[in-house]
């Protein structure tokens, strides 16, 4: 495991991959960690938001109610809408919570005193993936059986057939293995840069303000200024990476749903 | 100085992901001054390239960690 280099002279340490391991915060012996903590809180807002919402439905939606027909609407028209079709409705659900936890998961980085994005653990996104991957070959093996999905998948008509002895395997492999592989690093590798680069900037500012000495104390507002910059930037890229995670999903869904001849 | 060997190779694996999310976004821009009311189904088109192209750079993220 390397850290990252930085050319800095001695004293300065710069953040690495420890710093997304924590201990148990109750001692050792205990299981529960920062990262499964936020997991469970995330998990308990999610559900009581869109529970309350649901508990008291109103023709003319309040406020709350607003927002939470928002979050469903943003997944129900502007990603399965676009991407499956009419279709794809019955699994709006499944994607309106698999948007919600992750951009929970996620937007944790930035909130104060929390900051840290729990999707950075590799686990959660891999779990989620494997969940999505199931999904869209169980999608597929049902609606086209076991044989016509993966004869469809691995041997697409219109193709000489020697090309089918290399096609076959890499469509295979493409579909089970490197689909849930690329869900899982997009979205954990993203997170974990981005929190990287956060901590780059902040743990930086912090060494030439307190540590440094001298005048450097003055160039401290530098990595202060990008720390706040790229903590905005980082909250589009949690965004934006819950909506490719359920795009990406969706589109799994609607390529197990095309019956092709 | 210190460091890993790794992070460079990053660097420079970084270059083909990156030039290719710039001709993504390029196209989609455009696609948007040519025809303003195709902005709708021209973004989702859009961010699904970007994530393609940019799981390259993830996976090379990864690895220059992981090797």
């Amino acid at each position: 495991m390397g850290g990252v280099p930085l050319a800095v002279e001695g004293g300065f340490e710069a953040p690495g991959p420890r710093d997304f391991e924590f201990p148990p915060i109750f001692g050792e012996g205990t299981v529960l960690t920062k990262p499964m903590l936020i997991v469970i809180v995330a998990t308990v807002l999610v559900g009581a938001f869109f529970y309350v919402a649901a508990r008291s439905m109103a023709m003319v939606p309040g406020k709350y109610q607003y927002a939470v027909e928002g979050v469903y609407g943003f997944v129900r028209n502007g990603i399965v809408g676009d991407a499956v079709g009419r279709e794809g409705l019955k699994f709006v659900p499944y994607l309106v919570t698999l948007f919600s936890f992750i951009f929970a998961l996620n937007i944790s980085g930035i909130i104060p005193f929390v900051q840290f994005p729990a999707t950075s653990r590799i686990a959660i996104p891999l779990f989620l993936a494997v969940i999505s991957c199931v999904i869209f070959n169980l999608v597929g093996i049902r609606r086209q059986g076991f044989v016509g999905y993966f004869r469809n998948m691995m041997f697409p008509s219109g193709v000489p057939w020697p090309v089918y002895i290399l096609l076959a395997p890499i469509e295979f492999v493409s579909t089970v293995v490197i689909r849930p592989l690329t869900l899982t690093l997009r979205l954990a590798l993203n997170m974990f840069a981005g929190h990287l680069v956060l901590l780059l900037t902040v743990l930086g500012g912090e060494y030439l303000l307190l540590e440094a000495g001298g005048l450097s104390a003055v160039l401290s507002v530098v990595p202060f200024l990008f720390a706040f910059i790229l903590t905005v930037f980082e909250g589009f890229v949690q965004f934006l990476q819950a909506y490719v995670f359920t795009l990406l999903s969706a589109l799994y869904i609607a390529g197990a749903l095309v019956e092709e001849h | 100085m210190d460091g890993n060997l790794n992070m460079i190779g990053y660097g420079l694996a970084a270059i083909g992901p990156g030039v290719g999310i710039g001709l993504i976004f390029a196209a989609y821009i455009n696609g948007v001054a040519r025809q303003p009311e195709a902005r709708g189904v021209l973004q989702g088109i859009a961010i699904l390239g970007f994530a393609l192209a940019e799981a390259l750079a993830i996976i090379g993220i990864g690895l220059a960690f992981v090797l």
